[in-house]
Formats: structure tokens, C-alpha cells, sequence
């Protein structure tokens, strides 16, 4: 691949008076090898004794594996994170408005910003939810957008995760575990905490809650059940929240209300914080087939008589395709300059654009629009040129379904390894959460490492690994303690 | 709670339960079988060692021919065998992952460890084709102290709550189960002194079934006496000082019951049957159980508690 300068994260803020990662460097340069190694196998430990673990599609001899864990934590200042923050508040609240147009008057098509039939058309889009308006317009309650960087300047959203996002409970785990290991180190900072994020997390569900009293209501988190690759981030957050974790099977809808069956009969449930997909909520309005679900949910769900968190129909807000029209929709909605940027997307629907990305193939990574999780997507400058022939096929036979993007230059952080302490490519996964009294931010986030050396894809089912993130304030005072 | 988390909470405790047990079978038996014999060998106590874990039936199923290696196989690691020892961790750790927020890290931590040293069990295994005593001794070593730490972590730090209620109900019932199982393979070596048959060689049986239910040394406590069959089946059915005995289990299992009903506020047929299996335990003497038979009030008491079980699954709606 072509050489490419990348931003390197603790590198590059040394020009300073106080470098952000002055301590961070000073203990990798003083801790000796073999402790860095014992810090490692500790935290390997401590993940498989706590059992947290995630299985990986199509590997059935690894059905349990654990997500690998980097103990140099990621460092971002107080004055970046404020930055950030106001960018993620921003576009949730633009996501927010633009679904209840899409599904309401849809201004945003009448004004011709957006072809109608990317929307309308879109296997996101789901018809059910046209005149419909969940509590207090608010569709997607808990967003995981993804951050990259390429300079000191500017954040990059990479995609909008706005149906079930999944990483929080690595975000809080990760945490538990560097401050046990690196105590000192800790000290050392002032980190901004994140263990107010399942509070945070309940009461913005108990805020969208149907029925008047909303402290009294009623929530459950609904899972696939432990054959979910995410099963432990669910059973986690419903230990955390306090909340019943249901699988399909504990639900039942009768007159348009939704039971648990418990061991003294039925109790009504007001709130689901659902981490099943659209797809396989209700086998009589989505898939027949579906045994994840329960029969009647959207019933009772079109009836008013329970919230679903995520709403139903957030999809069309995280799709590829519509991606590249968010800054557009922030300022049709909000009447205000994008605050985070967009990474340039070519979409392939559109024949001058579509030439474009095939004669610079090489350059580019392309990814399908329903696609997730690193599966079918081509990384251009790692891609064989047999490899790219082939995803050229797929691209002319069905442009619609695809977008392409130039290859990022994503910044690096120091990761530790048995060979030493290399850069590795990072993203930031922050969790923004909307309820009614507005969007919240828990100041941090799941940071994903490429460990793979010059890898850019930083997904767990492709050999990424993740970081804690530590929000620090930059305090010069205590630095030298 | 939710029934489906009530009934694996009862299913989790009742794997943990029937290792334990089956471990201590195994262990009993083996040192039966390294006394010296005087009459022919034969398989008879392996074969009262699977009918006592309610694994002989199947057990012919899969072999034609009963041997050692082949009994311990699979009451140990064979995946064919439901109940075998390494399916029952399996299926406490499923049991438990499903239920994960009904338990605590500790209890949790117990039973995910145990299954994390099963995997390394298997995997040396691999290696040696080979029957190995003292691989043996050392497994069933950590399959006791895995259901000790499993039911340490429980008692010490479960909220004492519904989960915790069902938990111990299945428990209970599973270990009822067990004592009376044994009982029952055993009964003809337990008969009151006019009717023993037994030759010396009964004095190391008797040992055995104590020692499978960890009340050899309990024994001399309670009767400061020489071990007489009698005696073990006093121990083992009406002395509530044992805690393995059926009416200790009841005791427990009528208390769990109680807990729940007085949660909910509500009492079922659950809850009268287990309190008329404690009445009845509580009043019987073994002149009496003898008089009637002691197989017939085994076999009474086997069904009677599986009675109980679908009672409580019917009342609670497991399914």
C-alpha cells in the first residue's frame, strides 16, 4: 500500500508545555518489560474469570471468545472531549428530528434534499412506524457513534450506530480492570468516571416510559438469549440497571399490553430496552420465522401501551446510504454548521460517482450499506488485486449497495505487546443517550484497537481489540505529584 | 421473578448437586473394588454405583460389556450420558449464564472456574489414552470442591430472595433424590440384625454408602457405636442432625417453600405436599419403615419427591 503519515496520538501533543501523555509515556519507559507482560496476563485473567466473553459468528470452535484488551489506556483532554461532546449531542438530536419527519410530514424529501426513494425504498425503513410518534419524539435512546481522528484538529464520524449499539459494557469493564491494575498510573490523572452510565442509562429509560408515574414503570432489557454474541453486555447491563433480563419466550402480549410471566403470574412491562433487531421483534409483523421475539409486541407497541428503546424504524438513521446526507439533515433540522465531520462518502448509486470508485479501487474502502461489523466491505489498499476484481462484479451488479470512502488515516496509540509497545490504529465508540430531559453523555467511551500491525479495521469479529479511554483534565498541578 | 429464571435457578443447583454426588459414588466404589475378594469378580458394585445415580439403563444402552474404565468413563466425561459429570458442570454453567443477573459475581465466579478447570481437565486428558488413578483421584477431588464452592458462594452471598429460594429447592430436592437412591440400590445390605445375611465383607459396603454421602465420620458422632445397617438407615432417613438425610432435605425444602409463599403471599399445593413429607418423616420410626419394608418406603419416597418437583414447576409455571 502507498505509504501514509499517520497521526500518532501521544506523539503528537509532546510540542506542549504539558503533553497529555507525559505520564503515560514515563511509566511505559519505566516499568519493566516482564511487569507490563504480568499486567497483561492479569487482565486476560480477570476477563475470563468474570466471564466476559463474545462469540464470534461462523467460528464454532471459538464459540466463547475473549475480546482482546490493551492496558495502555487512550487519552483524550477535557477541552477535546467538550468539543466532542457538543458534535454527538448535535447529531443524536439531528437523528432524532429527522426520523420523526421521515415518519411524519417528511418536510426534508418535499425540500428535495434527500432522493425520496433512498428513504422510502430503504429495508430500514419500516411502514408501520409512518404517523406514529414515540414518547416525547424521542426514536433513538441510545446511539454508539463511531469517532475516528486523522489530525489534532478534527473528529470524524465514521457511522451513526442508532439501532443496538453494543461496547458499553467493555466501556465500564475495561474501566474496573485499568484501575486495578494501574492504580498509580490512575492516580496520576484525573479521569473523568463512567460508572454513571447504567444510572444515566435508567433514567432515560424511565423517562420515555408510557404511562403517567414513570418512576413506578416497569422495564426489562429484551436479549436474544446466550447464543447472542453480545449476551453478556445484556445480561451485564441488566444486573447493573437492576432490571429483568427476558428473553422472547418471558413475554407475552394480551389486549395490546405486554407481560413478563414470573413466578406469581403476570406482571406488566412499560419499557423495553430491546438488543433484539427490528427484524425479529414480532414474528406476526416482521419475520415469521423469528422465535426471538413475541407475537403481538407491535401491537401493543403501535397501541402506546409500551416504549421500545430503541424505537422501531431507527434503522433508516444509521444507514450507509443516508450517512452521507446527516451533515445536510443537521442543517435542514437545526439551522446549524455540523460540529463533527462527515469522512467523504461516495455513493455508488449515483453513475459518476460509481465510475470514480472503480478506477480508484486501490484507494478506496467500500462497504455494503447494510452491512456491519467489518463483514463486506473491501479495504482497497490491503485488497489483492484479484480481490478487488471480484468486489468490482459485485459493485457494477448492484451499485445501490454501496458506498465507498478513502482509505482514513486513522490515528495510532500505543498498544503492549510480548514484542514491545507499538502504535496501533484506534476509533472512539462514545454512548450518547437521549431521553426525555435531553441527550446524555457519560464522558468516555469504548476506544477499538486494530492490534493487527498497520491494520485499519478495528472490529472485534476481525481481531480488534479495545482500550479503556480515559477523559482527563489537564491539571498541571497534579501531574508532578 | 421471571419462571424461567426460577426453574434454571432449580436446574443450575440440581447439576451442581448430582456432580457432587456422583463424584462421591465413584469414590466409594473404587475403593470397594480394591479390597480383596473371596468370591469371583464381577461388576456388581459398578453396577450398583450406576443404578444409584439412575445411570444403569443407559449406561447398557450405549455398552455391551460393564468394566471399570467403562463405568467411570461414563459417569465422568462421557457427553453421551446426560448425567454425566462433565455434562451436569456443562449444564450448570449454561443454566447459570442464562440466569447470570439472578446470581452473584460470587456464585457466578464459582461456577464459571469450575467449568474453566473442566475444559483444562479434558484437554490434558487428550494427551493420555491411558486410565489413570491418580488423574482420577484429582478430578474427583475438584468436582467436590467445586459444588462446596458453589454452595459456599450461595449461602454467604446470595440475597436471601426468591433466586435464593429456588435455588435451595432444587438443591434439596436433588440431594432427597440422591440419599434415597442409594438407599434403594442398597436397602438388602441395611435390613435390622434378625434378617442380615451379610458376611464380613457387608461391614465395607456399609462403610461405602456412608462414605458416599460424606457421613462416615458423622456416624460415630451420632451413635458412638459400631457401624450397624440398621443404624445407617436411621441416619440416612430420620436423623435431622444429618444433613444429608431425607428428613433434613425436607426440612430445608419445606422452609424454601415457606420463604416463597411468604413473598408472595400466596400458598399451593407445593407447599402442602412437601409439609406432609416433613409430618410423615417426622413421625416415623424405623421399626415401623422396616415393618412395612424399607424398599417399599424408599421407592414411595422416590416418587413422592419427584411429585414435588412437577408440583412446584406446575405452581410456579417453569414451563
Amino acid at each position: 500500500m502507498p505509504e501514509m503519515e499517520f497521526y500518532d496520538e501521544m506523539s503528537a501533543g509532546k510540542a506542549g508545555d504539558h503533553p497529555l501523555y507525559r505520564h503515560v509515556e514515563r511509566w511505559l519507559a519505566q516499568t519493566p518489560t516482564d511487569t507490563l507482560a504480568a499486567r497483561r496476563a492479569q487482565a486476560e485473567y480477570m476477563f475470563r474469570r468474570i466471564g466476559i466473553t463474545f462469540g464470534v459468528y461462523g467460528d464454532k470452535d471459538a464459540a466463547e471468545r475473549l475480546i482482546p484488551f490493551d492496558i495502555i489506556p487512550r487519552l483524550l483532554s477535557r477541552a477535546e472531549w467538550t468539543r466532542l461532546e457538543a458534535g454527538l449531542t448535535q447529531r443524536v438530536n439531528a437523528l432524532n428530528l429527522f426520523l420523526r419527519d421521515v415518519y411524519g410530514p417528511r418536510a426534508i424529501l418535499k425540500e428535495g434534499l434527500i432522493p425520496p426513494e433512498l428513504i422510502l425504498r430503504n429495508p430500514g425503513y419500516r411502514p408501520e412506524m409512518i404517523g406514529r410518534r414515540p414518547p416525547h419524539d424521542i426514536w433513538v435512546h441510545i446511539a454508539g457513534i463511531d469517532i475516528v481522528r486523522t489530525d489534532g484538529e478534527d473528529f470524524y464520524v465514521l457511522e451513526d450506530n442508532a439501532r443496538t449499539p453494543s461496547g458499553v459494557s467493555y466501556m465500564l469493564e475495561n474501566r474496573e480492570v485499568t484501575m486495578r491494575l494501574m492504580p498509580d498510573l490512575f492516580a496520576q490523572h484525573r479521569v473523568a468516571p463512567v460508572e454513571a452510565y447504567p444510572d444515566e442509562l435508567l433514567s432515560c429509560l424511565r423517562s420515555v416510559a408510557p404511562r403517567v408515574g414513570g418512576p413506578d414503570a416497569t422495564i426489562a432489557l429484551l436479549t436474544p438469549g446466550p447464543y447472542n454474541s453480545a449476551y453478556y453486555e445484556h445480561s451485564f447491563l441488566a444486573d447493573k440497571l437492576g432490571v429483568e433480563l427476558v428473553e422472547g419466550r418471558d413475554l407475552f402480549v394480551s389486549d395490546d399490553i405486554v407481560y413478563m410471566r414470573t413466578t406469581r403470574g403476570r406482571q406488566r412491562v412499560d419499557v423495553i430496552y430491546r438488543r433484539v433487531d427490528d427484524d425479529f421483534l414480532d414474528p406476526l409483523v416482521f419475520n415469521p420465522t423469528s422465535i426471538l421475539g413475541v407475537p403481538g409486541l407491535m401491537g401493543a407497541y403501535l397501541a402506546g401501551n409500551v416504549t421500545l428503546a430503541n424505537a422501531v424504524g431507527t434503522g433508516i438513521a444509521d444507514d450507509k446510504a443516508i450517512y452521507s446526507y446527516v451533515p445536510d439533515i443537521i442543517r435542514f433540522y437545526l439551522s446549524e454548521e455540523p460540529l463533527l465531520k462527515n469522512v467523504p462518502t461516495f455513493r455508488c448509486r449515483e453513475p459518476a460517482q460509481l465510475a470514480h470508485v472503480l478506477a480508484n479501487l486501490d484507494k478506496l474502502v467500500v462497504k455494503e450499506v447494510n452491512g456491519s461489523g467489518g463483514y463486506g466491505m473491501l479495504v482497497g489498499p490491503h485488497a489483492s488485486a484479484a480481490q478487488r476484481e471480484i468486489f468490482a462484479a459485485k459493485l457494477k451488479a448492484d451499485p445501490n449497495n454501496f458506498i465507498a470512502q478513502p482509505t482514513l488515516a486513522l490515528s495510532t496509540c500505543p498498544a503492549s505487546f510480548d514484542s514491545g509497545v507499538a502504535p496501533r490504529h484506534v476509533d472512539l465508540r462514545p454512548f450518547a443517550l437521549s431521553g426525555a430531559h435531553g441527550v446524555r453523555i457519560v464522558p468516555g467511551g469504548l476506544t477499538r484497537v486494530a492490534l493487527t500491525a498497520g491494520s485499519l479495521v478495528v472490529n472485534s469479529s476481525q481481531g480488534g481489540g479495545t482500550k479503556d479511554t480515559w477523559i482527563v483534565d489537564d491539571d498541571a498541578a497534579l501531574g508532578e505529584r | 421473578m421471571l419462571a424461567r429464571t426460577a426453574d434454571n435457578l432449580f436446574w443450575l443447583a440440581r447439576s451442581m448437586e448430582r456432580a457432587d454426588f456422583t463424584a462421591r459414588t465413584i469414590e466409594s466404589t473404587l475403593r470397594l473394588e480394591i479390597l480383596p475378594k473371596s468370591g469371583p469378580e464381577d461388576m456388581a458394585e459398578w453396577e450398583g454405583a450406576l443404578n444409584s445415580v439412575g445411570s444403569l439403563e443407559s449406561f447398557h444402552e450405549a455398552h455391551e460389556k460393564l468394566d471399570e474404565p467403562a463405568a467411570i468413563e461414563f459417569l465422568t466425561f462421557d457427553r453421551a450420558n446426560p448425567s454425566s459429570i462433565c455434562n451436569c458442570l456443562e449444564n450448570a454453567r449454561a443454566t447459570g449464564r442464562a440466569v447470570r443477573t439472578a446470581l452473584t459475581t460470587e456464585t457466578w465466579t464459582a461456577i464459571n472456574e469450575a467449568w474453566l478447570e473442566l475444559k483444562r481437565f479434558e484437554t490434558r486428558r487428550r494427551g493420555s489414552k491411558e486410565f489413570d488413578r491418580e488423574a482420577l483421584a484429582r478430578f474427583l477431588d475438584y468436582v467436590k470442591k467445586a459444588s462446596l464452592d458453589f454452595d459456599g458462594a450461595c449461602y454467604r452471598t446470595m440475597l436471601r430472595n426468591d433466586s435464593y429460594w429456588f435455588n435451595r429447592l432444587g438443591l434439596f430436592i436433588e440431594r432427597a433424590d440422591n440419599t434415597a437412591r442409594l438407599l434403594d440400590v442398597k436397602y438388602h445390605l441395611l435390613l435390622p440384625e434378625s434378617e442380615s445375611v451379610g458376611g464380613t465383607l457387608d461391614y465395607f459396603q456399609w462403610v461405602a454408602i456412608l462414605r458416599s454421602v460424606s457421613a462416615a465420620t458423622a456416624y460415630h458422632w451420632v451413635y458412638r457405636d459400631r457401624i450397624k445397617p440398621w443404624l445407617i438407615a436411621d441416619l440416612l432417613i430420620l436423623k435431622s442432625a444429618m444433613p444429608r438425610s431425607l428428613i433434613s432435605c425436607y426440612e430445608s425444602i419445606d422452609r424454601a417453600l415457606d420463604s416463597i409463599a411468604r413473598e408472595d403471599g400466596r400458598s399451593g399445593a407445593a407447599q402442602r405436599q412437601a409439609r406432609a413429607m416433613l409430618t410423615k418423616l417426622d413421625r416415623a420410626t424405623m421399626t415401623e419403615i422396616f415393618q412395612g419394608g424399607l424398599h417399599e418406603f424408599i421407592t414411595e419416597f422416590l416418587d413422592d419427591n419427584a411429585r414435588l418437583s412437577t408440583i412446584i414447576s406446575e405452581q410456579y409455571l417453569f414451563t
